[in-house]
């Protein structure tokens, strides 16, 4: 019989491996060509596809920063306009914390996670695929935009009433709230599909207490995108009801609030803060463990500490409020809930102290990624701790400061980590080593380059430094500081640039990875690199957290999947005892057509209110084409 | 005429560089406290740095410690004792840091309350800020002691001063680092803050909310001084514009009000009684123009007049057509108005 054509209930029990290697790989695969490329549902093409737009994002955005310090480098420079200049810094905040940090993070869960708890796919792949769409629709929506010279230029933050139909002149402010849109759902879809994956699809004895603790920072990451997006989609459709239909919800004369703004802003601004910070702990928690050699320290205290961070990150929006003019009573509230996250944040800090400590380091790149993490992330939590105290908010609030504090935090406690993690992960992703020399090099120009870079930059803020200023008086005496800041952001980029050249040479010059490089002990290791279309031959069944650590000679696995369709098991929430037989989506263009749909949709509605109800149409025939019952086996199960 | 203007604005420029260079080190700094509200969070501010600074310097010898120490070969290790070891400093640590959070919550408590000490009757001047300016108000319980004027304020040292704040257009922040953490003017919202200027001297205030394309010059200079100065600087201000001195200057005034100048700007004492810009009765005795960029000379008035848009792009001055003899005229007429 023909492989693919089976018919009945052909399981993956008592099978010779080859035979089901090569009957999986024709169920799960993705056809060749554009329409396959097009159709395809496979978490690991789509996450590559996430990471790699994610980190193109990074460097357009590293671009505009350069613009940035070009024109800052001397006193009353005219490289750059105000309008342009404007438009520079608001887009490198959009697309840094809207394109690439946020997505780049979820991109890395889309691919690592499903393999990391031992299942086939993603929960809801076509709907994994609209959100790719989505997110690139959105981030080519702001590029466009800012190619034809409309880009926002009200800052990322959007504040009204600068950004409200009076001083907003244009559309730069509604694609700016359209970009917001289109982000949001892509980052709310993945949100979705990873708590549904990480609490049903694990591996067969992978309890609460096995799950790695990148996909427990995922988990708390999914569950804080889902609480905390909403309030900016509040935010930012009132901002276009009052742009395009003449509401008023921030009009002060007609009884709106201009601070309400701010509120459902920073409702959402904060937590995204630890949206981007919490998968970066959790990528930091995993190289430490992989090369110390040993169990994590304090895995219970780590969970802890990213669940308790998770609910404190909703306490303490009202610190980037201090100066508005707070009662009092609020002022100490906040003070001291922003205060109290540095506790979690502690917590992480000693335990990882303890594992490096208690283990035997090796020292590769990823590693080296941490070890400079833990230097800037603390110099950055700290000066956090600073800005959480209501005066001495008040003077450092909207000073260079500020942009120093949250680019330690962001550069130091996200990208470090992240790109140890690509690092790490890259040999899976692409089944070549990435080059240690390399490495070491952009390791240490990064953390030369960020911190001659972005030190100085506390000083200057109090030296009176003002944020979001396009040029500065050379009487302020800033222009020393400014031009060192400006050639040290030269090595910062070269740091940046040695990555990246890092990362397509070794795409054909690194050296092949096998299964398991590293000697890690997460499930991702325990199948070929790259992984096959279906990930794992069989499902691995879990006996720890270190699975790959433990002494049996080869790692058990479970069997009854059916071979003539797309299966996976599902399993309980808390012991992961399998439950059931899941059949998971098939290839399919239609969440392509809805995207496009929607996409059309969101970007006529910049021009007229009537786009909602004419292009609510093909967004309904593409999802009534999505959810056509086919009689497919995913239908009949 | 285009190398003419560019002409005049790099003299302005240099006579900038000249005057401010020895006298504006730390005249917007944090770290440099005129007062006893700035003295208080510039020491704040060094408590906390000097808190923080010892924590990572804890933490780094703890993490180098962790990459230097010998791991004997071979034997298991850890041992059970060491991991044992390491839950208690942990703990320790974590008890530790908690107790550090709340003392500096603490610390932050006090200093707030401390800002509110010694405050009471307070002179009060009204702040509103426009894009891209700063109108002043200095309020008197008798409707003719108060008086309106811009860009610069003038404070008695030694007395609480209390600035009211509000935006008409978008919101703006309230600066001015050596005296007092910045308040935000918000439309719609009322403001004040209450600080004391005890070492008299020039500071800056500058804009720092973001406020659209010039939010990079809106900024004014803060003259605090002696009482008796302070009391001539008001009463100075309180009256209508010095009348014209010379022919040059009296052409002007005849230009000023027959042109679109005074549709937008008030001149006491004269037709000119535009609201739309700031007021001009004294421009003359202020030090800087166009909300403390220039210096206030009649070569810097004649390039700004002559080319707003070129010194500040996107300000809501226009360019007003004004022959060369008009424009010198004018400007001698404004550099006049002490």
């Amino acid at each position: 019989m023909k492989p693919g054509e089976i018919p009945g209930d052909l399981r993956d029990t008592a099978v010779p491996a080859a035979f089901l290697e090569r009957q999986l790989a024709i169920v799960w695969r993705t056809p060749r060509g554009v329409l396959g490329a097009l159709a395809t549902v496979d978490h690991k093409i789509i996450g590559r596809r996430y990471i790699l737009t994610a980190m193109l994002f990074l460097a357009l955005g590293g671009v505009l920063a350069l613009l940035m310090r070009l024109q800052l480098a001397g006193p009353e420079n005219r490289v750059i306009g105000p309008d342009l200049y404007d438009q520079v810094f608001t887009m490198h905040g959009a697309n840094m914390m809207f394109l690439f940090a946020v997505p780049v993070m979820e991109a890395v869960a889309v691919y690592i996670v499903p393999l990391m708890i031992g299942t086939r796919n993603i929960a809801f792949p076509r709907l994994n695929a609209f959100s790719y769409w989505i997110y690139l629709a959105g981030g080519i929506l702001l590029w466009a935009a800012f190619a034809l010279d409309m880009a926002p230029d009200i800052g990322w933050f959007a504040y009204v009433p600068l950004s409200g139909p009076q001083y907003g002149a244009g559309k730069r402010a509604d694609i700016w709230a359209q970009m917001i849109t289109f982000t949001e759902l892509s980052a709310l879809a993945v949100a979705v599909e990873l708590v549904v994956t990480v609490l049903k699809q694990r591996a067969p004895g992978m309890s609460l207490d096995r799950i790695p603790l990148f996909v427990w920072s995922m988990l708390v990451t999914s569950f804080l995108i889902i609480l905390a997006m909403p309030a900016i989609m509040v935010a930012s459709s009132s901002l276009i009801l009052d742009r395009l239909v003449g509401t008023h919800f921030f009009n002060p004369a007609e009884g709106g609030d201009v601070l309400l703004w701010q509120h459902l802003f920073w409702f959402f601004g904060h937590p995204e803060v630890y949206i981007i910070f919490l998968p970066a702990v959790g990528m930091v928690s995993t190289i430490i463990i992989t090369f110390t050699r040993r169990p994590i320290f304090g895995y219970l205290a780590l969970v802890l500490a990213l669940l308790s961070t998770g609910v404190l990150a909703f306490g303490l929006w009202v610190h980037h409020m201090f100066a508005t003019g707070l009662p009092r009573l609020g002022e100490s509230f906040f003070t001291a809930s922003s205060m109290s996250i540095a506790i979690p944040a502690g917590i992480q800090i000693f335990c990882w102290l303890a594992s490096l400590w208690l283990g035997r380091p090796v020292y590769k790149t990823p590693l080296l990624f941490v070890l400079a993490f833990l230097v800037t992330f603390v110099i950055g939590g700290l000066t956090g701790v600073m800005v959480a105290s209501v005066p001495l908010d008040t003077q450092v609030h909207d000073t260079y400061f500020v942009v120093a504090h949250f680019h330690y935090v962001l550069i130091g406690g996200a990208v470090f980590p992240l790109l140890g993690a690509i690092h790490y992960w890259y040999p899976k992703i692409v089944g070549r080593m990435m080059s240690e020399t390399l490495g070491r090099w952009s390791v240490g120009l990064l953390f030369v380059g960020f911190n001659l870079t972005f030190f100085p930059m506390h000083i200057l803020g109090l030296e009176g430094m003002t944020r979001r200023i396009y040029t500065y008086q050379t009487e302020m005496g800033w222009g020393g500081l400014n031009l060192f800041v400006s050639l040290s952001s030269i090595v910062l980029a070269a740091g940046f640039g040695l990555f990246f050249l890092n990362a397509i040479l070794s795409l054909r010059r690194g050296a092949p990875a096998g299964s398991n490089p590293w000697d890690a002990p997460t499930l991702e290791w325990a199948t070929a690199s790259p992984p096959p279309n279906y990930n794992f031959g069989c499902i691995p069944v879990v006996g720890s957290g270190y699975p790959l650590w433990d002494n049996a000679e080869v790692l058990a696995v479970a069997t009854g999947l059916r071979l003539d369709r797309r299966e996976l098991i599902v399993s309980t929430i808390a012991e992961a005892r399998p439950e059931a037989r899941e059949a998971s989506p098939r290839n399919s263009i239609w969440p392509l057509l809805a995207a496009l749909a929607t996409t059309l949709m969101l970007i006529s509605s910049i021009f007229t209110p009537w786009a909602v109800v004419w292009g609510a149409v093909p967004v309904a025939v593409a999802l009534i084409g999505w959810f056509w019952p086919k009689g497919t086996a995913e239908d009949e199960s | 005429m285009t190398r003419r203007r560019g002409g005049l604005q790099g003299t302005a420029t240099s006579v900038l560089l000249g005057l401010c260079c020895t006298a504006c080190h730390g005249w917007q700094s944090v770290t440099t406290p005129a007062g006893p509200q700035a003295s208080r969070l510039d020491g704040l501010f060094w408590t906390f740095t000097a808190i923080c600074a010892a924590i990572w310097v804890l933490v780094l010898l703890v993490l180098a410690g962790a990459m230097m120490r010998k791991r004997p070969a071979g034997a298991p290790f850890p041992s059970e004792r060491s991991e044992k070891c390491a839950s208690v400093v942990v703990g320790g640590a974590v008890a530790v840091s908690a107790l550090v959070i709340v003392g500096l919550t603490l610390f932050s408590y006090l200093a707030t309350h401390g800002l509110a000490s010694g405050t009471a009757d307070p002179l009060v001047i009204r702040v509103r800020g426009y894009q891209w300016w700063w109108e002043v108000t200095y309020v008197d319980a008798a409707a003719d002691r108060s008086f309106l004027t811009a860009n610069e304020i003038h404070l008695p040292v030694g007395r609480p001063v209390r600035i009211e704040l509000a935006a008409p257009d978008v919101i703006h922040s309230f600066w001015a680092p050596n005296l007092m953490g910045k308040q935000d003017l918000i439309p719609g919202r009322d403001n004040a803050i209450t600080f004391i200027a005890d070492r008299p001297g020039v500071y800056r205030e500058q804009c720092a909310e973001f406020c659209g394309l010039q939010h990079a010059h809106m900024a004014m200079l803060i003259v605090a001084e002696s009482p008796t100065s302070f009391a001539a600087w008001r009463a100075n201000q309180l009256a209508d514009a010095v009348a014209s001195a010379g022919a040059a200057q009296e052409e002007g005034g005849r230009v000023f009000a027959a042109k679109a100048c005074a549709s937008c700007h008030t001149i006491r004492g004269t037709s000119a009684s535009g609201t739309l810009g700031p007021d001009l009765t004294h421009v003359g005795s202020r030090q800087t123009i166009a909300a403390g960029m220039l210096p206030t000379t009649r070569g810097s008035l004649a390039a700004w007049i002559a080319d707003p848009q070129t010194i500040k792009p996107g300000n809501n001055m226009p360019m007003v057509s004004l022959s060369g003899s008009e424009l010198n005229a004018v400007s001698a007429y404004l550099a006049a108005l002490k």
